[in-house]
């Protein structure tokens, strides 16, 4: 239970997740990471470049910072304090408790991500240069995927995550497995 | 009749045998025809193998092309002004054309040479000399563009310039026409004994490559045609062709070729070098420019400098001899191992051949053949290795390939031959067309060549091309040299007279080449890093205006309240920090080229409005979907009003 609660503390090292923009103009395909508490550069200027190329279709700036770059560290400091507690103090049910916590939060940050990504492809300036629609009508979004590959015009934008996400899933899923080995062992226990 | 039959029969045999051999040899010519299109084609998007610099001659530039693709990426503009560029015609780089007779615009450009570390090339620095007004010039392989050029004094004609010791120690720079030293006003005819050549030792700072004048050797009044470093063994020493051995100064085709010998001069640079450096030599006043660019305020600064170290090779015994040379040598090449010193005397029907390690001996038991104005003439078979017999006519120039074999080109014969060292003998040779001058095997001038290719490079074009009226292209062509036999492999146009060429493993100067300047790094004294800075600033009748450019628009777009007769001053940063997005700007009527500016950089150029109106600018290059749109108007209200200076961007000036 230890180690599964110190694993997301990763997300600090390592970012939590990667956008890609590829396009017959950039044989190095621009990229942004997103970290716990940043947006970074996958190489120097992108974020810059990604700006100039999204501004013709009204995009937004990506902001500096998010309000989210300063809840979510807090966030994981207050989950690995109440698990630490937990590995320390409680037991398999305490276990299964930070498991779900976990997984709540998890999926409040992705839909957070999601909301986000949402709109930064779809407020877009009403005087921008381009405007694209759908076959339907309505105006083009260009929100890129949550998860996986999409077309967007002429490019092609990539989204997975990276390290950071890698370390929060295994701890999120090793405290199952503590919670697991911790019902087997006191189930053994009362049968002993 | 027997007999007759039977040499009938062997007749035809033979003759059969010869028809089939002819067919045999037709079907090789169109399998290597073949196979050479298959050897210098690089893919839609691959790469070539080797950089070649090849000197632009007339033209005063430097181009960059691939090898063996022959194909042409860049003309960095080295001693004329380039409009494309804006080079000698932006503010910034004016002072690169500077020189002790004011700016001047253009050069011939000759020879240029790679840096080497430990006598192999390192792909830092390319030099390139200025055979006119005598001048040399450094150009920074990281940005391909020209970063220093150092004026030469007392020399005129520089032409057995600008090639470099093993460690870059030295960028050598010899003149070819001699002159009174110091110039003054004195008749022609006393040339004689009165005219002296200045052969210039330039010492380049090993890290900055910073050029500066370490000592002028002033030789003899001879003309100092080329010139080649000792490498290996025989570091530490320079070796002059020399012609005009009579010193004559009229009529030079006929006066100039009656001694039957002519001589290379061995200069032991390192025994001078120690000599001035224990406070040997006589200063000198002179007036020679200094102009450096630097790469962080994006700005070349001119300095005149008024005085030169002077050496009289008879005060340093031992450090200079004449080796006796057939014909007016023009080529004076040094293989690898720096042993063998080629001379080609361009007169003469033979190569000849010296010894370094013969020439010592000769030093050293003192074989001489009289003297030269004090200097010891080497007796010429003391030093001599031997002479390659009948080669073909007219000899100029010899590269190696490292593998014991040299390459030498026939002006006359319009060939390449090629010849074994130590032996002598003619192993091959190639037709060229037509007449060709130098050649360059990538590192042919170093102790390790890269003996893939060799690059000819012709005087005469005539019919190879589509006809261009009477003037046509200028020529170099390609062969491979990896077998036992040369093969002709490619013709591609040169852009000027190309005279020399220097190349090397493109792998060697690819990783380092820059994609942008940094922003951050940019320090313009009036770059302007983002919009919000952006501004217009009267002083008197100059105007500065701080402009930016980022897709697709120049901050500000609206200027008023300039006036006729102000002299303006746009001072444009490129905002981009991505690969490949310069932005251009030109404005009507101005009197200078447009401005192509880099990712990161700040150019300036001057519009002097002389009518009143509203003038538009705009972008030249065509940076993103938006590009027609980079445009704005410069408002010109008469010198006597009272328009006010507004600027902006996005909304009407109140």
């Amino acid at each position: 239970m230890l180690i599964a609660v110190l694993l997301p503390l990763g997300l600090f090292l390592f970012p939590l997740w990667k956008i890609t923009l590829e396009a017959p103009q950039y044989p190095t395909p621009l990229g942004m990471y997103i970290h716990i508490n940043d947006f970074t550069d996958a190489n120097p200027h992108d974020i810059k470049n990604i700006n100039i190329m999204n501004h013709y279709v009204g995009m937004k700036y990506i902001p500096e910072a998010i309000p989210e770059f300063k809840i979510f560290p807090i966030g994981i400091i207050i989950t690995t304090v109440i698990g630490l507690i937990i590995a320390f103090k409680g037991n398999y049910k305490w276990f299964l408790f930070w498991f779900i916590l976990m997984m709540v939060l998890s999926a409040a940050g992705l839909y957070d991500f999601y909301l986000w990504e949402h709109d930064y492809g779809h407020d877009l300036d009403p005087k921008a240069i381009m405007k694209f629609t759908n076959p339907d009508g309505s105006i083009m979004g260009f929100q890129p995927p949550l998860f996986g590959s999409k077309d967007i015009l002429n490019f092609t934008a990539h989204s997975y995550p990276q390290l950071g996400s890698l370390f929060l899933g295994l701890g999120i899923a090793g405290s199952f497995v503590a919670h697991l080995i911790g019902k087997k062992n006191h189930k053994k226990a009362l049968r002993m | 009749m027997k007999n007759i039959l039977k040499s009938m029969v062997a007749l035809l045999s033979i003759l059969v045998a010869f028809t089939s051999c002819n067919n045999t040899s037709n079907q090789n010519a169109g399998a290597l025809s073949g196979s050479a299109a298959e050897k210098v084609y690089v893919n839609p998007g691959e790469h070539d193998e080797f950089y070649a610099f090849i000197s632009g001659g007339f033209s005063g530039q430097l181009s960059v092309y691939g090898l063996p693709s022959g194909r042409l990426f860049k003309v960095i503009p080295v001693f004329s002004q380039d409009a494309e560029k804006a080079y000698g015609y932006n503010e910034e780089t004016k002072p690169m054309l500077n020189t002790s007779h004011g700016f001047v615009p253009w050069d011939d450009s000759h020879h240029p040479d790679i840096s080497q570390t430990n006598g192999v090339i390192d792909g830092r620095w390319v030099f390139i000399n200025g055979n006119n007004t005598p001048r040399i010039a450094k150009i920074d392989l990281s940005t391909f563009e020209t970063t220093e050029i150092i004026e030469v004094p007392n020399s005129a004609g520089n032409h057995s310039s600008s090639f470099v010791t093993e460690n870059t120690e030295y960028v050598v720079a010899g003149t070819r026409f001699s002159v009174p030293i110091p110039q003054k006003d004195m008749p022609i005819k006393d040339y004689k004994g009165n005219f002296k050549g200045a052969l210039s030792f330039i010492s380049v700072d090993p890290e900055h490559g910073h050029m500066d004048i370490k000592f002028q050797l002033i030789m003899p009044g001879f003309d100092y045609d080329l010139s080649h470093p000792g490498r290996g063994k025989s570091h530490g020493w320079f070796f002059f062709s020399t012609y005009n051995t009579e010193e004559a100064s009229t009529l030079m085709e006929v006066n100039a070729s009656q001694n039957d010998k002519d001589f290379i001069a061995a200069v032991n640079w390192k025994k001078i070098e120690e000599y001035v450096n224990n406070g040997g030599g006589t200063m000198m006043a002179a007036n020679y420019a200094h102009n450096v660019y630097d790469e962080s305020t994006h700005t070349a600064t001119s300095t005149m400098k008024k005085e030169v170290l002077t050496v009289n090779p008879l005060d340093v015994p031992g450090a200079v001899y004449l080796m006796p040379t057939p014909k007016s040598p023009h080529g004076c090449d040094v293989d690898p191992t720096g042993e063998y010193i080629v001379g080609s005397g361009k007169l003469s029907a033979n190569l000849t051949v010296h010894s370094f390690t013969k020439m010592l001996a000769a030093i050293e038991n003192e074989s001489f053949a009289g003297d030269a104005y004090g200097i010891p003439i080497i007796d010429f078979e003391a030093s001599l290795a031997g002479v390659v017999e009948q080669p073909g006519l007219g000899p100029l120039h010899t590269e190696f390939d490292g593998k014991g074999n040299a390459y030498t080109t026939f002006f006359i014969s319009s060939e390449v031959v090629k010849w074994k060292l130590g032996t002598w003998e003619v192993v091959d040779r190639q037709p060229c067309y037509y007449s060709v001058g130098h050649l360059m095997i990538p590192g042919g001038n170093s102790q390790k060549p890269f003996g893939k290719y060799v690059v000819a490079m012709n005087k005469i074009t005539k019919d190879r091309y589509l006809p261009t009226g009477p003037e046509v292209t200028q020529s170099a062509q390609l062969y491979d040299i990896s077998g036992d036999k040369m093969e002709l492999l490619l013709d591609f146009p040169t852009v000027g007279e190309p005279h020399y060429a220097a190349g090397c493993p493109a792998d060697l100067i690819k990783p380092r080449s820059k994609k942008l300047f940094k922003l951050e790094e940019n320090n313009h004294p009036y770059a302007t890093k983002n919009e919000a800075d952006t501004k217009v600033v009267r002083e008197g009748k100059d105007v500065h205006v701080y402009m930016t450019t980022i897709r697709s628009h120049f901050s500000p777009d609206n200027i008023e309240g300039i006036k006729v007769g102000d002299k303006v001053y746009f001072h444009i940063t490129n905002l981009e920090q991505d690969y490949d997005v310069p932005h251009g700007v030109s404005m009507i009527g101005a009197n200078t080229s447009e401005l192509l500016i880099m990712p990161g950089q700040t150019e300036t150029f001057v519009w002097e409005p002389k009518q009143v109106g509203v003038w538009p600018f705009y972008c030249t290059d065509f940076c993103s979907a938006l590009h027609q749109e980079m445009q704005g108007y410069v408002r010109v209200s008469a010198a006597n009003s009272s328009t006010p200076l507004r600027w902006s961007l996005g909304e009407d000036i109140e």
